[in-house]
C-alpha cells in the first residue's frame, strides 16, 4: 500500500495561489510580457545558480541538481505570454480600434471592460445598445472591425501599439480558480513551485517562454539556448466539458476538470515521444494520481518548437484543464492544479537512466 | 525488388509510430553500410562511402512513415471515434480497413448521411473493430492505426497503400545495394513524421549539416480522368522537382540532374507540384542553407488506401541515382 | 577597390527590369553584387544565393555585428506545361490572378521569349464561373510562336516574370514590376554608398536575402550563419491609395515606417526612433499585431534569438507589375539606416532591454 502519494510532491497553498492571483492579475500579452516577466525574475532568482533574459525575452533559467553525474538535462517550458488586444488606430475622443494577438474569442469582446497598456487604464469594448437593433442584427456578431476600446474622452496615456487584456480580477471559488490568462499562468506557477523543490537527480533547465500564442517563438530559440535531453511542457489545455446543445453524449470534451493533469499523447503540433507518455503514465499510476488523455488532435504547445530544436529532443506536454480559454474568464480546479504539479514533480523524481539514454541512440 | 516493396508497403507505421518499419529497413540495410543510428526522433540514418577531394556529404531522404489515423474518443458500445494523422480524407476512408499498432483490425464506416451524397467530416466516421462496449474494446484513446489494404502487382503497374514513401524507402535500399563506388560520404536517411510537417527531416539536416540534400518522394500525375492539370505521368520515368508548395529546388542540382540524365539516357520529367512538399523543403533551410532537390516517383491516388506506380519509374529512378551519386556533382 | 558608381535611380531602375524569381535569384544577384563591390570589405553568397556584404568597423575585437537584410527575390510564375503552343502556369510567391491578364511577361526558356497572359474567352472556361475572376489555372501565357516552336523551346519548370518596364512619374515617383523588394535593396546600397564618409564602430552585414517570397529561407540562413547581434529587415509596406484599408497605410512621400510588434524588439525600435526624431527624417509606426511578413520573422528566432527591427518603405498596388514607390521614401529609408549603424556605440547592447517602456 502506497503512503499518501503526496507526502513527498510540493502541494498548493495560501502562498501559491497568491503567487497565481498576482500571475494572473498582470497584464503580458504576446509581445510585451513585462509585467509577468518582472514577478518571475522575482521568484526564481534566489533559486537558481544563473538566470538570463534572451533577445526576445524568455526568462531562461539554469537550476543543477547535486546527485551523481551524469545527469540528464531536463527543460521545462511555460508561456508568459496571454492572448489579447493591440490598439491599432486611434479614432479620437478616447476610442481605439484594436486587433487581436492569438485567438482572442472575437465573439465575446463587445460589452466587456478592459485594461490597457502597463498601467491598466481601464476602458470598456462597448455595445450598440438593443435599442437600435434589428432582430437579425442581434443574431450576428459584431465584426472586430466595429468594435472600439473606449477609455473615456479627455487626456488619455493610452496610445496606439499599447496592449489590451479584458479587466478580469483573479478570484478563489471553493474548488475553482477563475481569471483570465490561466492558460497559461498556471504552468508558469507550476514550474516556479518545482524549482523552490527541484529535485537532486536532474538539471532543470527552466524556460518562462514568451509569444506561444503567435507561433511558439520564444520556445524555439529557448531549446536552441539549452540543447536538453528532454523536454517537458506545462500549459493549460481546454476542458470542453459543458453538455451538447442536444444532450447526447458529448465526444469531443478534449479533456475534463476533476479528472487530473491532462497528458498529451499527440496534438496538431507534436506526437509525444512514446517513452516519456510511458513514463508519465506509469509514474501516476504508481503514485495514486488521478490523470487523464486529452483527446488527440487539435491546438499545439510550446513542446512542438522544442522538439524540432538541433539534432530533436523528445518532448511531451502535460496541461491543467482549464474551461473558456482565450475569453474573458477561464475556470480551472485547485485540486486538478495540485495534482499536476505532484505528476510533474514525481515524473522528474523518477527519471531514471533507461527511460531517455544519454547519447543521441532514440531506439524506441 | 518487388519483394521489398511489397513487405515495406504493408507494414503498419503511421507518424510517430515508425518502429516496426525501421526495423526491418535496418535489417535490410545493416550488412551494407558502415554504421547506421537512430536518433532522438526515429530517423533512421545510414552512412555509406568516404569523402574523396571532389566528394560531397550529401544527405538523401525517404520518410519512413504513412498516414493514419489515432483514436480520440471510445463510446460506450465500444465505436471508435478517430482524427487524421497528415493528410487524411474522408471520401478514402469509409469503408475502408485498419490495423492498429498493437494488432486490432477494424473498419471505418460512417453516421447516416444526410443528404446521403454528402462527403462527412472525420468527425461524423467512427471505426467498428468488433467490440461490443467500451470494456471489452481493445484499443484507448491515442491508439494510432494505419490503413489495410494487401500489395497488387499489375505487372508494370503496382498498387498499394503507402507507396507514399515506401515505394521511396524501397529505391533507396536498392540504391544502397547496388552502389559500388562514390567518391560522396552519403547519409541516407530514412525519416519520420514527414506527413505531420516534414519533422524528422529537419533534425536530421541539422545533425548532418550536408552539403547537398536530395529528397526521394512521391508526385502527383495528370494521366487520369478529369484530373487537374499537370504533365507528369505514369511511365515517363522518374521525375526532377522544380517546384512544389513549400519550395524551389536549387536551380543549380536541377540542371545537374536533368544532364547526368540526358547523357545516361534515361527517362525523366520536369515536375512542377501545386499542393504539397517534401523532406526536401526541411533541408533546404536547415542552418546555413542546404542546396537541396527532389526525386519524384510519379503516383497515382496519393492519399488513398490504392496509390499506383509504374515499376519502370521505380527501376529508373534507381539507376538514376546510382549513376549520379556514383560521380562527381558540380553546381555551376 | 572598383570604383563607385552608384546613383539610386538608374541602379533601381536595372533592378526592376532584371529577373530574379524567388529560388532563382542569380540574375538581379549579379547587379548588386556590381553595386557592392566597392563599397564593401568582403562579398560572399550563401548557399541558398543570398548576397552577404561586409563593411567592417573600427571599433576592438571582438566586434558587434548588425544585419541588415532586404530580399532581392520576386514574385512570378512558373511554367506547367504547354497544350497546342499555350502555357499554363503556376504561382511562385502571392500572385493575384485578377491582374493577369493583359501582362506582358518574359518567358525563361531555352531562350527568353517575350509574351502575354491571356484569359481565354466565357465559353471556353467552366460554365459556373460566369462573370468571376478566371483563377491561375486557366490562363495561358500566349508567346506568339507557332506550337512546334514553342515545345522545343519552353518545358515545365521554366520561369516567367513580368516585363512591365520602369516608368518614372511626376514627382520623384517610380513605377513598376518587383519595387517589392527592389526599392529596399537601393535603400539599403545608398546606405552602404553613404557609409563611405563615415567610421562605424560595428560590423555591418548588407544581406540581399532569397526566398522571402516563398519560404524565408534566406534570411533563416543567413542569420544563422553570420549570428549577428542585431538585425534589420527593410521591406516595402502599404501606402494609402485606392484599395487599401483604412488603417495601418502609409502616405507615400511622408517618410519610412518604424515596426512595432511581436517581431520588432521594443528596445531597438525606441533607439532607431530617437534617432529619426532627433535628424528629423520623418517616419510614422506601423502596428503589427501579430507577424511583420517580412525577414524579420525569420531573422528573430534564429539560432539563440536575436534582436529585430523593421523599417518599411511605403508602396502602392503591392504585388502587381505597376507598383509605386517615392524615391524620397527610398532616399531616406537609406540614411536612416546609414545614421543608425553609424551611431551603435560599442556598449549598445549592454543598455538594450526588452523591458524599458516605448
Amino acid at each position: 500500500m502506497n503512503p499518501d502519494p503526496r507526502n513527498a510532491a510540493p502541494k498548493i497553498g495560501a502562498e501559491q495561489i497568491d503567487l497565481l492571483e498576482k500571475l494572473c492579475n498582470a497584464c503580458a500579452v504576446t509581445g510585451d510580457e513585462s509585467e509577468v516577466r518582472a514577478i518571475v525574475l522575482e521568484e526564481v532568482r534566489p533559486h537558481a545558480a544563473e538566470v538570463k533574459v534572451d533577445a526576445l525575452g524568455n526568462v531562461l533559467v539554469w537550476r543543477s541538481g547535486s546527485s551523481a553525474e551524469p545527469r540528464r538535462k531536463v527543460m521545462l517550458a511555460a508561456h508568459m505570454d496571454e492572448v489579447g488586444m493591440m490598439l491599432v488606430m486611434d479614432d479620437g475622443d478616447g476610442l481605439f480600434r484594436v486587433e487581436t494577438v492569438g485567438g482572442l474569442e472575437v465573439r465575446q469582446m463587445a460589452g466587456k471592460p478592459v485594461w490597457v497598456g502597463r498601467e491598466h487604464i481601464p476602458g470598456v469594448i462597448g455595445a450598440k445598445p438593443i435599442h437600435f437593433m434589428s432582430g437579425d442584427d442581434r443574431r450576428r456578431a459584431p465584426s472586430l472591425e466595429s468594435l472600439r476600446v473606449d477609455v473615456g474622452s479627455g487626456s488619455t496615456k493610452a496610445r496606439v501599439g499599447d496592449r489590451a487584456t479584458f479587466a478580469t480580477r483573479f478570484q478563489r471559488i471553493g474548488p475553482s480558480l477563475r481569471g483570465k490568462a490561466l492558460d497559461d499562468r498556471l504552468g508558469v506557477a507550476t514550474m516556479i513551485e518545482l524549482l523552490k523543490h527541484a529535485p537532486p537527480n536532474v538539471d532543470l533547465l527552466l524556460a518562462f517562454t514568451v509569444q506561444e500564442e503567435i507561433g511558439l517563438r520564444g520556445a524555439r530559440v529557448a531549446a536552441y539556448t539549452f540543447d536538453p535531453h528532454l523536454a517537458i511542457v506545462v500549459d493549460s489545455t481546454p476542458a470542453n466539458d459543458l453538455p451538447a446543445w442536444d444532450r447526447s453524449e458529448n465526444t469531443v470534451y478534449n479533456c475534463r476538470l476533476d479528472r487530473g493533469p491532462a497528458i498529451y499523447l499527440a496534438d496538431s503540433g507534436t506526437i509525444a515521444d512514446p517513452r516519456l507518455a510511458r513514463h508519465l503514465l506509469a509514474t501516476a499510476e504508481k503514485h495514486g494520481l488521478p490523470y487523464q488523455v486529452r483527446q488527440p488532435g487539435g491546438g499545439s504547445t510550446d513542446a512542438s518548437a522544442i522538439q524540432r530544436q538541433r539534432e530533436g529532443v523528445p518532448s511531451i506536454s502535460i496541461s491543467v484543464p482549464g474551461r473558456y480559454a482565450h475569453t474573458a474568464a477561464m475556470l480551472a480546479r485547485l485540486a486538478d492544479w495540485e495534482n499536476t504539479l505532484a505528476l510533474l514533480y514525481y515524473t522528474l523524481t523518477d527519471l531514471t537512466a533507461e527511460i531517455i539514454p544519454l547519447s543521441g541512440n532514440g531506439a524506441k | 525488388m518487388k519483394d521489398l516493396i511489397r513487405k515495406l508497403v504493408e507494414t503498419t507505421g503511421p507518424s510517430g509510430f515508425e518502429a516496426e518499419i525501421r526495423d526491418l529497413v535496418q535489417a535490410e540495410i545493416d550488412p551494407l553500410v558502415s554504421e547506421a543510428r537512430v536518433d532522438a526522433l526515429g530517423n533512421l540514418i545510414a552512412r555509406k562511402g568516404e569523402k574523396a577531394a571532389d566528394g560531397l556529404r550529401i544527405m538523401l531522404s525517404a520518410h519512413l512513415d504513412e498516414i493514419g489515423v489515432i483514436a480520440t474518443h471510445i463510446d460506450e458500445m465500444g465505436f471508435i471515434r478517430f482524427t487524421n494523422i497528415g493528410g487524411v480524407h474522408a471520401s478514402t476512408c469509409i469503408g475502408g480497413r485498419v490495423r492498429f499498432v498493437g494488432g486490432a483490425r477494424g473498419v471505418i464506416q460512417a453516421e447516416r448521411l444526410d443528404p446521403p451524397d454528402k462527403i462527412p467530416s472525420l468527425d461524423k466516421l467512427y471505426i467498428d473493430v468488433g467490440a461490443t462496449s467500451r470494456e471489452d474494446c481493445p484499443v484507448k484513446v491515442g491508439d494510432v492505426a494505419g490503413f489495410e489494404r494487401p500489395f497488387l502487382d499489375l505487372g508494370d503497374r503496382l498498387v498499394a497503400k503507402s507507396m507514399d514513401d515506401r515505394i521511396a524507402v524501397a529505391v533507396l535500399v536498392e540504391v544502397i545495394r547496388q552502389l559500388k563506388d562514390t567518391p560522396h560520404e552519403l547519409f541516407f536517411v530514412f525519416s519520420v513524421q514527414e506527413e505531420v510537417g516534414t519533422r524528422g527531416a529537419i533534425t536530421a539536416a541539422f545533425g548532418l549539416d550536408p552539403d547537398l540534400g536530395l529528397a526521394v518522394d512521391v508526385t502527383l500525375t495528370g494521366d487520369t480522368p478529369k484530373s487537374r492539370f499537370m504533365e507528369v505521368c505514369l511511365g515517363k520515368g522518374p521525375a526532377i522537382k522544380v517546384r512544389d508548395s513549400g519550395m524551389l529546388a536549387d536551380p543549380r542540382l536541377v540542371d545537374c540532374m536533368v544532364q547526368i540524365a540526358g547523357r545516361l539516357q534515361i527517362p525523366y520529367q520536369m515536375e512542377v507540384l501545386d499542393g504539397g512538399s517534401t523532406d526536401a523543403r526541411s533541408i533546404q533551410v536547415s542552418r546555413a542553407g542546404v542546396p537541396a532537390g527532389c526525386l519524384s516517383i510519379p503516383c497515382r491516388y496519393v492519399h488513398s488506401p490504392s496509390e499506383m506506380v509504374d515499376y519502370r519509374d521505380v527501376q529508373n529512378a534507381v539507376r538514376f541515382l546510382v549513376e549520379f551519386l556514383g560521380g562527381p556533382i558540380h553546381l555551376a | 577597390m572598383p570604383e563607385n558608381n552608384f546613383t539610386l535611380l538608374p541602379f533601381l531602375k536595372s533592378l526592376i527590369s532584371t529577373a530574379g524569381l524567388s529560388g532563382n535569384e542569380a540574375p538581379v544577384r549579379e547587379i548588386i553584387l556590381q553595386a557592392w563591390r566597392p563599397l564593401a570589405d568582403e562579398i560572399t553568397v550563401s548557399r541558398l544565393g543570398s548576397l552577404h556584404a561586409l563593411r567592417r568597423g573600427t571599433g576592438p575585437e571582438p566586434r558587434r555585428r548588425i544585419l541588415v537584410s532586404a530580399h532581392m527575390d520576386a514574385i512570378g510564375l512558373i511554367v506547367t506545361g504547354v497544350t497546342d503552343g499555350f502555357l499554363s502556369f503556376t504561382s511562385i510567391g502571392g500572385i493575384d490572378a485578377r491582374i493577369l491578364p493583359g501582362q506582358p511577361v518574359i518567358v525563361h526558356g531555352r531562350e527568353d521569349l517575350p509574351a502575354l497572359i491571356v484569359a481565354p474567352p466565357a465559353r471556353l472556361l467552366p460554365e459556373s464561373m460566369g462573370d468571376g475572376v478566371v483563377p491561375l489555372e486557366y490562363l495561358f501565357a500566349d508567346t506568339g510562336l507557332l506550337p512546334h516552336e514553342v515545345t522545343r523551346l519552353v518545358r515545365a519548370g521554366d520561369l516567367i516574370s513580368f516585363a512591365q518596364p520602369p516608368q518614372e512619374m511626376n514627382g520623384e515617383i517610380l513605377c513598376g514590376h518587383s519595387l517589392d523588394n527592389r526599392a529596399s535593396v537601393a535603400a539599403l546600397t545608398a546606405c552602404l554608398d553613404e557609409l563611405q564618409y563615415r567610421r562605424p564602430a560595428w560590423d555591418l552585414w548588407a544581406v540581399a536575402s532569397v526566398q522571402e517570397e516563398i519560404t524565408l529561407g534566406g534570411a533563416a540562413t543567413s542569420a544563422f550563419d553570420l549570428l549577428p547581434d542585431l538585425a534589420v529587415a527593410v521591406d516595402v509596406t502599404f501606402a494609402k491609395g485606392p484599395g487599401s484599408s483604412e488603417f495601418n497605410t502609409f502616405t507615400m512621400g511622408k517618410g519610412v515606417t518604424l515596426g512595432w510588434g511581436p517581431d520588432v524588439h521594443p528596445g531597438l525600435h525606441r533607439a532607431i526612433k530617437d534617432i529619426a526624431d532627433r535628424l528629423e527624417i520623418p517616419y510614422q509606426l506601423e502596428v503589427m499585431p501579430r507577424h511583420s511578413g517580412t525577414d524579420a520573422y525569420a531573422l528573430q528566432v534564429a539560432a539563440q534569438g536575436i534582436p529585430t527591427m523593421v523599417i518599411g518603405i511605403p508602396l502602392r498596388y503591392m504585388h502587381t507589375p505597376v507598383e509605386i514607390v517615392s524615391l524620397k521614401d527610398i532616399y531616406r529609408a537609406g540614411r536612416l539606416l546609414a545614421d543608425v549603424i553609424t551611431r551603435l556605440d560599442p556598449a549598445f547592447l549592454d543598455t538594450l532591454n526588452v523591458d524599458k517602456p516605448a
